[in-house]
């Protein structure tokens, strides 16, 4: 899978805290350019990993403007898309995740109401 | 048809029928909504417009299925021998299956639809596609929670597609109110297709609509279509209107008397033919005659049987002395015998093109048409008639129909339907005189020919079917022993007078004869009459001679000086 190292802008493509021995928690982020959608989406991520998985996950962002043929893959329709690769079960989170708790429910981090 | 003008540029969808209605295919480079209920065939719509599409007018097509993995698409289609595997491996077609499922969808915030648009965008150039299928996409509408937004990027997806310039179907199902569950009709507005599949009285039949087609003229009847092994058949007939050129070629009966009787040279190619009666009149007979009269001349004929297996008719028609069987084996006839009840109205019909279109024969022959009649569809049985006899018009063909009709009086009524199809009608009919039922020929109409307004009697005799002149006379119609007896009877009265004629002649020679002796005798008489009557003048002038001659005797006796 490849991933890019630039885009978006305001953070590298692999954030890997330096604690992380083991990437517990493996994320793909899709978004198609760097739209605000997609620049909130990796800003909300990147705040709720740091707060609640502060050293076990590992976010890849994928642009598919740039990779269009890894959509199939991950069965990615809407953008941007959150996809929880590790653990399973896979589970998929569709929109700019302004909605903490949700992400976490997503995440299987909070139980499901 | 008008003078063509110019109409949008169209995608031709190669499936049958369907170009004809739309004048061309489908709008091109434009979406197209194909609706309809759960099994009415939208998927496979879909998928022959872009196999079809690919294999005939090398366009590539896109396949985005919603709902069936490739796997079973691939399955499914291969059963009607769209190889679809094959078709990916030459880059004729990219399958892409979008999976969604809600339960796995966390939903938090603000989203768009980009990456639809990107897969599909990819699919699109990787095999530089022209024909989009998105089947069924109104699945987001349940896949993805916030329908506003779904909403607002499927207005977005149609007008990208629009400006990609493909081709595109989007099948939706149907819904309560609306064409489609979710109005995607709002969206897709420049051709709107409605197919149904339902069932009546048993009976399923399949329909097609285009229910609106932007810039384009269309057929907006509802046409019967057909799944088959050869995938979809649309019946466009109706829409051909009466453009059929009228032969002028006459084509015997089979029945010598009959053809005297249809102006001297039996029915018009191309004509369709009606034989109507009561049961047991003879109208397979006719049939059978026709049939074995056009295969003498060496054409071809196709014999829809709907009641009698083709055994039974070839059976039944040798005991009148016609026999079929040389003629089926040689080629020249076809039997297609099926029961009415087997399918619906549009699936016989479809089948019955698909096998003249197969034998291509001058000659069809259906026996009989009022077994379609079930329950009222007499309509129906109408409208397939008249499609059917259109049909069989623009390929010449003449069709020639046997019509049961019921019960005594009400032949011509019942009949009424159909009848203003129908270029010649014969009836037959019972004539019930003196405790015996006899078959009578009446020759209702027969356009364009000069033709018998006489009834004739007809029998079936071991050498087919025989037409007598009824008796018609002072005594009213005679028929059969009536008829015979009448003629017996004239017979003898002939035979009396001549006998007559005879006896008087044989008198007067009789009376002559008599005179004639009579004279004889009277001239006899009369003859001795004249002899005696001679002899004694004789004997007079003798004696008188004598005297005469004694009194010179006497005068010279005496010395007389005188």
């Amino acid at each position: 899978m490849k991933t890019n190292p630039t885009k978006p802008k305001p953070a590298p493509s692999k954030v890997r805290p330096a604690k992380a021995k083991s990437d517990a928690f493996v994320l793909r982020l899709y978004v198609a350019g760097q739209t605000p959608k997609s620049m909130a989406a990796f800003a909300n991520l990147k705040k709720i990993c740091e707060e609640h998985l502060a050293g076990q996950y590992q976010i890849e962002v994928i642009d598919l403007l740039e990779n269009p043929h890894l959509a199939r893959g991950d069965q990615i329709l809407a953008i941007p898309t959150l996809v929880k690769k590790l653990p399973p079960p896979v589970r998929k989170i569709i929109g700019d995740l302004s909605n903490t708790e949700r992400v976490l429910i997503g995440l299987d981090l909070l139980p499901r109401e | 048809m008008a003078k063509p003008r110019k109409q949008l540029p169209k995608a031709p969808t190669g499936i049958q029928g369907l170009d004809e209605i739309t004048g061309g295919g489908l709008p091109k480079g434009r979406p197209t909504l194909i609706c309809g209920g759960p099994g009415c065939g939208k998927t496979l719509f879909a998928m022959e417009f872009l196999v079809r599409g690919a294999r005939q007018f090398n366009e590539p097509g896109v396949f985005m299925a919603f709902e069936e993995t490739a796997k079973d698409l691939t399955q499914n289609m291969a059963s009607l021998g769209f190889d679809l595997k094959d078709m990916i491996a030459r880059k004729k077609m990219v399958l892409d299956f979008v999976y969604i499922e809600r339960s796995e969808i966390e939903v938090t915030g603000e989203y768009d639809l980009e990456g639809l648009f990107i897969r599909l965008g990819q699919a699109i150039d990787s095999i530089g596609a022209k024909r989009v299928v998105l089947d069924t996409i109104e699945s987001l509408f349940s896949g993805l929670p916030n329908p506003l937004i779904v909403r607002s990027e499927l207005r977005r997806l149609f007008r990208w597609l629009k400006d990609k310039g493909v081709t595109a179907v989007i099948t939706g199902e149907r819904g309560e109110k609306t064409l489609t569950r979710q109005g995607m009709e709002e969206y897709v507005s420049d051709c709107v297709i409605v197919l149904d599949h339902r069932v009546s009285e048993q009976v399923p039949s399949r329909r097609l609509r285009v229910v609106k087609y932007r810039g384009s003229t269309h057929g907006t009847n509802e046409y019967p279509f057909l799944i088959d092994e050869d995938g979809i058949l649309v019946l466009p007939v109706t829409s051909l209107g009466l453009q059929n050129i009228a032969s002028t070629d006459r084509i015997p009966t089979g029945i010598a008397r009959l053809d005297t009787m249809l102006g001297g040279a039996g029915y018009y190619r191309g004509s369709s033919v009606l034989v109507s009666g009561t049961a047991g009149t003879g109208k397979t007979s006719f049939a059978a005659h026709f049939a074995e009269a056009a295969c003498r001349r060496g054409e071809r004929v196709l014999y829809f049987a709907f009641e009698e297996s083709p055994s039974q008719i070839m059976r039944n028609m040798r005991s009148i002395g016609i026999d079929l069987e040389p003629w089926v084996q040689k080629g020249l006839l076809r039997f297609q015998a099926n029961r009415p009840s087997f399918a619906g109205m549009e699936m016989h019909l479809t089948m019955i093109h698909k096998a003249v279109n197969a034998f291509k024969p001058q000659v069809v022959i259906m026996d009989p048409l009022s077994s379609f009649v079930i329950g009222g569809n007499e309509i129906e049985v109408k409208a397939m008639l008249m499609r059917l006899v259109d049909f069989l018009k623009m390929n010449q063909i003449t069709g020639l129909f046997t019509n049961l009709t019921s019960g005594r009086g009400a032949v011509e009524i019942t009949d009424v339907a159909i009848s203003s199809l129908i270029d010649t009608w014969l009836l037959l009919r019972d004539i019930e005189i003196g405790g015996e039922r006899n078959r009578g020929l009446y020759l209702l109409k027969s356009r364009g020919m000069a033709h018998s307004n006489q009834i004739r009697e007809f029998l079936l005799t071991d050498h087919g079917v025989e037409l007598f002149d009824v008796y018609v006379g002072p005594e009213g119609v005679l028929t059969g022993s009536a008829r015979q007896a009448q003629e017996a009877q004239e017979q003898a009265g002939k035979l009396m007078r001549k006998q007559d004629i005879e006896r008087r002649h044989l008198e007067l020679e009789r009376k002559r004869k008599a005179l004639e002796a009579q004279i004889a005798a009277m001239r006899a008489e009369f003859e001795a009459e004249e002899v005696e009557a001679l002899k004694i003048i004789g004997q007079e002038k003798a004696m008188e001679k004598q005297l005469t001659q004694e009194r010179v005797d006497m005068g010279l006796s005496r010395k007389a000086d005188k």
